[in-house]
């Protein structure tokens, strides 16, 4: 297995496999090669993680409530492994993610990243900006009315 | 005595296949999909994964579905579907300072950075019906504008500066967990925050309604309340570093509340906290006021005898599913303990009157 990526990258592109909308990684996945094969260490499972908030948003933690994940790991014919922990009950998009995450490990890692990686980047960002610019036109300019002698 | 606990199975049978026609409603009408229920009663869903204490819309909204709009029937739902999965891990605590906001307000200071975005917010609507709603229409159009990527800074910061605010200092204790271990008096203040944040969105702002009638007032102001998106990580422990598994959505307020000092603390405001899933913030500015009232001794207040003081009487009946178990329990056959009742009632009544034919007796 080769590193074709530091901790920071991985870290990256796992995260944008996990938000990326249902189906659209697989879509992403598929316009690009066929699928390898791969055998499964954990078949994907659905469970929850606790997540935590900080009391006053920054001092002690506290638990605030749970949320569904799906998680699995596998691996390819040349033993690289694929791990993916994203966020709801989405075991085809998992599998999809794992596959990805190993992937990006490999010799395919550049076209990986030019055909399903930087689509969801720019996509996530697009939507991010999108709900941004909407919020900004909600901002409220202030007039002061100025009164008094001076 | 003898009662017969058998029978009642077709009864219950039919019962049940009469409330899903009843669910469906009339045929000739469309059946509602469990999308269209995440999508356009999003604030229903919203307090179905809040008070069930799991985040998935998907599930809310199918919840919502089966408990035909009763919202605590889908809490209910949602609760026992969420026993019935492992947990994988606790995530880092969310830091809501990185907020993708689409609101973000303070009524104690106008000009902040990043200014006051109101998003989408019911607040200055007139709530006069809007019966074009009634007919099928275009999608609405949003105005747009452009965007600076300007950071938007905790209000609480700018206090901060002058010293004039009390300070949430971070740690790293592991807070205690009430899906874990059943509560227990007293609970600090992480457990109360966990119980406030699932509790009844109507008890606690019932409770912070009370507080602000003169219950333990404390003089609050929404010093920032923001709702958006931030990023949800958790350390895998086979890669050995944290990822990103996705995103949620919350409401947070901070209230700022006048303190006017105690023997250890001079004069400062001090503060409330509420955080909750989804957009829903009634409930968010609710629990800020509880969770203040209930720091009254750690902050060394009276004891005024509120009921939102009482850390006992609020955390034992905020749950709503616990309190509806309960409740409507009472109206499950009980055919054995009233046989029991009415026995004692009717000795009672026999020897009261047995009692007093024998004074009749003694006075003749």
């Amino acid at each position: 297995m080769k590193d074709h990526g530091g901790t920071e990258d991985r870290r990256s592109w796992m995260g944008i496999l996990a938000r990326a909308p249902e189906g659209r990684a697989a879509a992403c996945l598929d316009a690009a090669m066929a699928r390898p094969g791969f055998t499964w260490l954990r078949a994907p499972e659905i469970g929850t993680v606790m997540v935590r908030g900080r009391a006053g948003g920054t001092g002690a933690p506290f638990n605030l409530g749970e949320t569904t994940l799906t998680r699995c790991a596998l691996k390819l014919a040349d033993g690289t492994v694929g791990h993916a922990y994203i966020q709801g009950r989405r075991k085809a998009d998992a599998e999809v993610a794992a596959l990805c995450d190993a992937l990006m490990q490999t010799e395919d890692a550049a076209r990986i990243r030019r055909a399903v990686i930087e689509p969801l980047r720019t996509e996530a960002d697009a939507a991010r900006a999108s709900r941004a610019r909407k919020a900004a036109a909600t901002k409220v300019d202030f007039f002061t009315m100025v009164r008094g002698e001076d | 005595m003898y009662v017969a606990v058998k029978g009642g199975e077709r009864a219950i049978d039919n019962a049940h296949a009469w409330l899903a026609e009843e669910r469906r409603g009339d045929a000739s009408v469309a059946e509602l999909s469990v999308a269209q229920i995440r999508e356009q009663l999003a604030l229903a869903v919203n307090r179905v994964m809040a008070e069930g204490s799991l985040y998935d819309p998907d599930l809310a909204a199918l919840a919502i579905k089966q408990a035909r709009g009763d919202l605590i029937e889908a809490v209910f739902l949602i609760r026992a579907y969420r026993t019935t999965l492992p947990r994988f891990g606790t995530s880092h605590p969310v830091d809501t300072g990185a907020m993708a906001c689409d609101r973000r307000i303070s009524a104690t200071f106008k000009d902040l950075p990043g200014g006051q975005v109101l998003g989408p917010t019911f607040d200055y609507t007139h709530r006069l019906l809007d019966f074009a709603l009634a007919a099928e229409g275009e999608a609405p159009h949003t105005p747009e504008r452009e965007a600076d990527d300007a950071a938007m800074p905790r209000v609480m910061d700018f206090l901060n500066r002058e010293g004039l605010i009390e300070e949430a200092r971070p740690s790293d204790d592991v807070p205690p967990d009430v899906t874990r271990e059943p509560l227990a008096m007293p609970a600090d203040r992480a457990l109360r925050l966990q119980v406030l944040s699932r509790a009844d969105e109507g008890f606690i702002l019932g409770l912070a309604y009370s507080t602000q009638r003169g219950y333990a007032r404390n003089h609050p102001f929404v010093g920032e309340l923001r709702i958006g998106t931030v990023a949800v990580e958790m350390d895998v422990p086979e890669l050995g570093f944290a990822v990103e598994i996705g995103e949620i959505a919350l409401t947070e307020c901070e209230t700022v509340n006048q303190f006017t000092g105690s023997k250890t603390e001079p004069a400062q405001f001090t503060r409330g906290y509420g955080l909750v899933f989804g957009q829903t913030e009634r409930k968010a500015i609710s629990m800020a006021l509880v969770d203040r009232a209930l720091r009254w001794e750690e902050l060394g207040e009276d004891d005024v005898g509120a009921p939102a003081q009482d850390a006992e009487f609020v955390l034992y009946h905020a749950d709503n599913i616990q309190a509806t178990g309960f409740l409507e329990h009472i109206k499950l056959p009980h055919y054995v303990d009233f046989q029991s009742e009415l026995e004692l009632v009717r000795k009672l009544r026999r020897e009261a009157s047995a009692d007093a034919d024998g004074h009749q007796e003694a006075a003749e």
